[in-house]
């Protein structure tokens, strides 16, 4: 015993069970709930929008980083290129699992209709784009997800914003003929509150509304939510600060005042509630601080509000969470929390 | 209510290992080793020879120095050897080496100090001087010196700190169960050396024996004006800040001392040493010690003599079921890895673990994904993420702006990171660094 040689390291000794693909784990549970509803109210493309889209993310990100990897290797070890790629194999990061939450909320903001190569497209432009060419996970300045959305909204405007009412009956799925185009509740509120195409309060809450595929059942995104805070992987302050400030600003300056129940159809709707507990509370992109946490979230509140009441976009959520990303560094640093003890010293 | 701070974790805690494994004596050990730092302070010098004859309570090594804290032998018998051995530090420090002869001759020095009412604070003050006490949570600050206040600073709380936040540690908890009334009349001390009528215990709340026990004690007339306060299950409960904050609401101001906010902390056992030191005289010589960890047969608490090896306490704690991968001395969250198991237990021992590989911790050290747990739970409210990044940059002044002076060193970050990143090892670097380079300014102004 007295030769045996014992691993010697710095303190602490134990660590939490918890690492970055057990929290992109619980990220993905949670979004089951509104993939399912997506699936039940828009058919089964709608799964095979889904499934296109997380497996183009995931090989986007292998392929680059292969590659990265490789060439890094190949720069460092002064080995053959293909030796290098071998080696560069098992280093990708896809096994934590971030690709797949891209991926899965990618095309969640996507209409089911919208045609394959599109979502392709938009997945590598995601992963690429905006979170490789930034240095991978943790790097990126903006969502992945948001910023490809924003991208495939300018490129193809049309393709982007045709929704269907949902389809509750088999026949429909199989026969997609029947399918008609309709507008989100938000942009007939747009034309007037009292549109008598306008769906009901009960049906935005339950999903049975147009819309993107995994943005329409604010019950079934809120179980999910609530899961992430029980397993402390969100903390309640960006989502309420979010949704707070924005139903306070809509009941008070919206263009029907004062009316509980439009407001509450404002956050039903548009896609706010999946922005709110899963776009807006995306780690990379928002604050440390819990401080920062609420003004990220009144930030995001004051922009979607603004977009909405006086903006051409009938929904906004994304482009207000995208321009607070961007404001992100600047609230972590400024907004520090007070250390503990700085307090004058007592005489 | 239970009195908490903000910020902190919930690590698994291990503690039924062996909370109700009672305190088991330990003795016949034939070496004892006393390395010459054993506290925090001015360093100390023998005072034997090789070859003179030592007893019980003898002191054998001490300084002229104010911050400093003599050593005495916890056993009778000869001085071996003085001579560089492995410390739980992990450096070669001077040592007296001691080969004990069985008798356990007590000194004739060793005599009861009288009672507690006769005496003065600053008799009392000297007795623990000339006991050696020293923290013995872990850190070793000369208890005398944290009495000592200076007159401009009045200070209204003393807490004894049963907090033990620390997972798998559970020799407070023993202590308190075992010996109620030694670490009551060490407060009672403690209170007189401060001239207050107020003292405060602080138990988690995960030893609801000990505290039903204490609650029981404090019935006693004799131990009027002590209060006990129940404390919320969390790490670092213990550390001497969040103590002071959960039970006075007053923040110890960065850089100063618990004195600043008019509050003293001591250690449950280090109160049973003053208590001792005063009932029998006994100098500072003995220490309760948690050896537990996976890879330990039989997870015990032991009273041993300082200066026995950890060796023989794993001998005696039935050897390892496990082949151990890494031995800590002290928690698991604050605790130094041992390079050997040939190291002497010294005052601030208060656990030894041994865990296997099953149970050790490597850094990946993936991508931040600035997840913020660290900054939510740290408890001096840091942004461990940034100084991380800005230690790993190298960049200093950053890291004083972030107030890498502040930190505790407690893990919580470390031990929170979902990328393993290990951010503490890199701001005590940094921290080390910026003291440097703080020292170096402010001699430049001069």
């Amino acid at each position: 015993m007295a030769d045996k040689k014992f691993v010697v390291s710095l303190s602490p000794h134990i660590s939490t069970a918890e690492n970055t693909k057990t929290i992109m784990l619980d990220v993905i549970i949670a979004l089951i709930p509104a993939l399912i509803a997506g699936w039940f109210y828009f058919g089964i493309r709608a799964l095979a929008v889904v499934g296109t889209s997380v497996i183009s993310c995931v090989l986007a990100e292998y392929v680059y980083q292969w590659f990265y990897i490789g060439f890094k290797i190949k720069n460092e070890k002064k080995t053959t290129m293909k030796d290098a790629l071998s080696r560069a194999k098992s280093k990708t990061t896809i096994g934590d699992l971030s690709a797949a939450v891209t991926g899965l909320l990618l095309a969640y903001n996507l209409p089911v209709t919208i045609p394959y190569p599109m979502v392709i497209i938009g997945s590598v432009f995601a992963i690429i784009i905006v979170k490789q060419l930034f240095g991978g996970i943790g790097h990126n300045f903006v969502n992945p997800a948001l910023a490809a959305r924003a991208f495939m909204l300018a490129s193809w405007p049309v393709a982007m914003t045709s929704f269907v009412s949902p389809v509750m009956s088999f026949s429909n799925y199989v026969n997609r003929i029947n399918v008609t185009t309709s507008a989100t509740p938000l942009s007939l509120l747009k034309e007037g509150f009292e549109s008598a195409a306008a769906p009901s309060l009960y049906d935005a809450f339950l999903g049975r509304i147009g819309g993107c595929i995994g943005e329409t059942a604010t019950v079934l995104i809120l179980i999910g939510g609530i899961y992430l805070m029980v397993r402390r992987v969100i903390d309640a302050r960006i989502p309420l600060a979010y949704i707070g400030s924005f139903a306070l600003l809509v009941f008070f300056f919206g263009s029907h005042p004062y009316n509980i129940n439009f407001v509450m159809y404002h956050l039903c709707t548009g896609g706010l509630m999946l922005g709110a507990f899963f776009m807006a509370t995306d780690y990379v992109t928002t604050p440390t601080t819990k401080a920062g946490h609420i003004i990220f979230g009144i930030g995001c509140g004051i922009l979607t509000f603004v977009i909405r009441r006086f903006g051409g976009y009938p929904e906004g959520v994304s482009y207000s969470i995208l321009l607070m990303n961007v404001v992100t560094p600047l609230i972590d640093k400024y907004v520090h929390p007070r250390k503990f003890g700085e307090v004058s010293k007592r005489g | 209510m239970a009195y908490s701070f903000k910020g902190g974790i919930h690590p698994d805690d291990n503690k039924t290992y062996t909370n109700n494994v009672p305190i088991c004596v330990l003795d016949g050990v034939s070496e004892h080793v006393y390395p010459l730092i054993q506290h925090i302070g001015a360093p100390l010098e023998p005072i034997v020879e090789i070859g003179s004859h030592v007893n019980v309570g003898t002191k054998i090594a001490d300084s002229e120095a104010f911050v400093s804290a003599p050593i005495h032998s916890s056993v009778s018998g000869t001085v071996k050897a003085i001579e560089k051995r492995l410390h739980p530090n992990g450096a070669n420090v001077m040592s007296i080496i001691v080969e004990n002869d069985g008798e356990y001759t007590i000194d004739e020095s060793v005599v009861p100090k009288g009672k507690l009412e006769d005496l003065s604070p600053e008799e009392i003050i000297k007795i623990i001087r000339e006991a050696g006490i020293v923290g013995m949570g872990g850190a070793g600050f000369p208890t005398h010196v944290k009495l000592s206040v200076p007159k401009d600073k009045k200070i209204e709380y003393i807490i004894v700190n049963g907090a033990e936040c620390e997972p798998y540690l559970t020799s407070d908890h023993r202590v308190l169960l075992e010996t109620p009334d030694m670490v009551l009349f060490g407060l009672k001390a403690i209170m007189r050396v401060l001239g207050l009528d107020v003292g405060h215990i602080a138990i988690e709340k995960n030893k609801p024996d000990a505290i039903l026990l204490i609650k029981e004690k404090l019935k006693e007339s004799e131990y009027e004006g002590i209060k006990l306060c129940e404390l919320k299950t969390k790490y670092p409960q213990g550390a001497e800040k969040q103590l002071i904050w959960a039970i006075t609401g007053r923040e110890v101001p960065s850089g100063g001392l618990p004195a600043d906010a008019g509050a003293v902390v001591v250690n449950v056992d280090t109160a049973v040493a003053v208590a001792t030191a005063i009932k029998t005289g006994m100098p500072s010589i003995r220490r309760i010690v948690t050896v537990s960890g996976d890879a330990v047969a039989n997870p015990s608490n032991f009273e041993v003599r300082t200066g026995i090896s950890f060796e023989t306490l794993f001998e005696k704690a039935g050897g390892f079921v496990k082949d151990p991968e890494k031995i800590i001395m002290g928690g698991p969250m604050m605790g130094q890895a041992q390079l050997s198991l040939n190291v002497p237990v010294v005052k601030g021992t208060s656990a030894l673990l041994a865990f296997s590989s099953d149970m050790n911790v490597y850094d990946e050290d993936e991508t931040c994904i600035r997840c913020g747990k660290c900054v939510k739970a740290c408890p001096m409210h840091l942004m461990p993420l940034y100084l991380n990044m800005y230690a790993q940059e190298r960049d200093y002044e950053m890291c004083e702006k972030y107030n890498i002076l502040d930190c505790i060193e407690c893990g919580v970050c470390s031990y929170l990171c979902p990328g393993r990143r290990h951010p503490l090892q890199n701001i005590r670097v940094a921290k080390q660094k910026v003291m440097e380079m703080k020292r170096a300014r402010e001699s430049g102004k001069k």
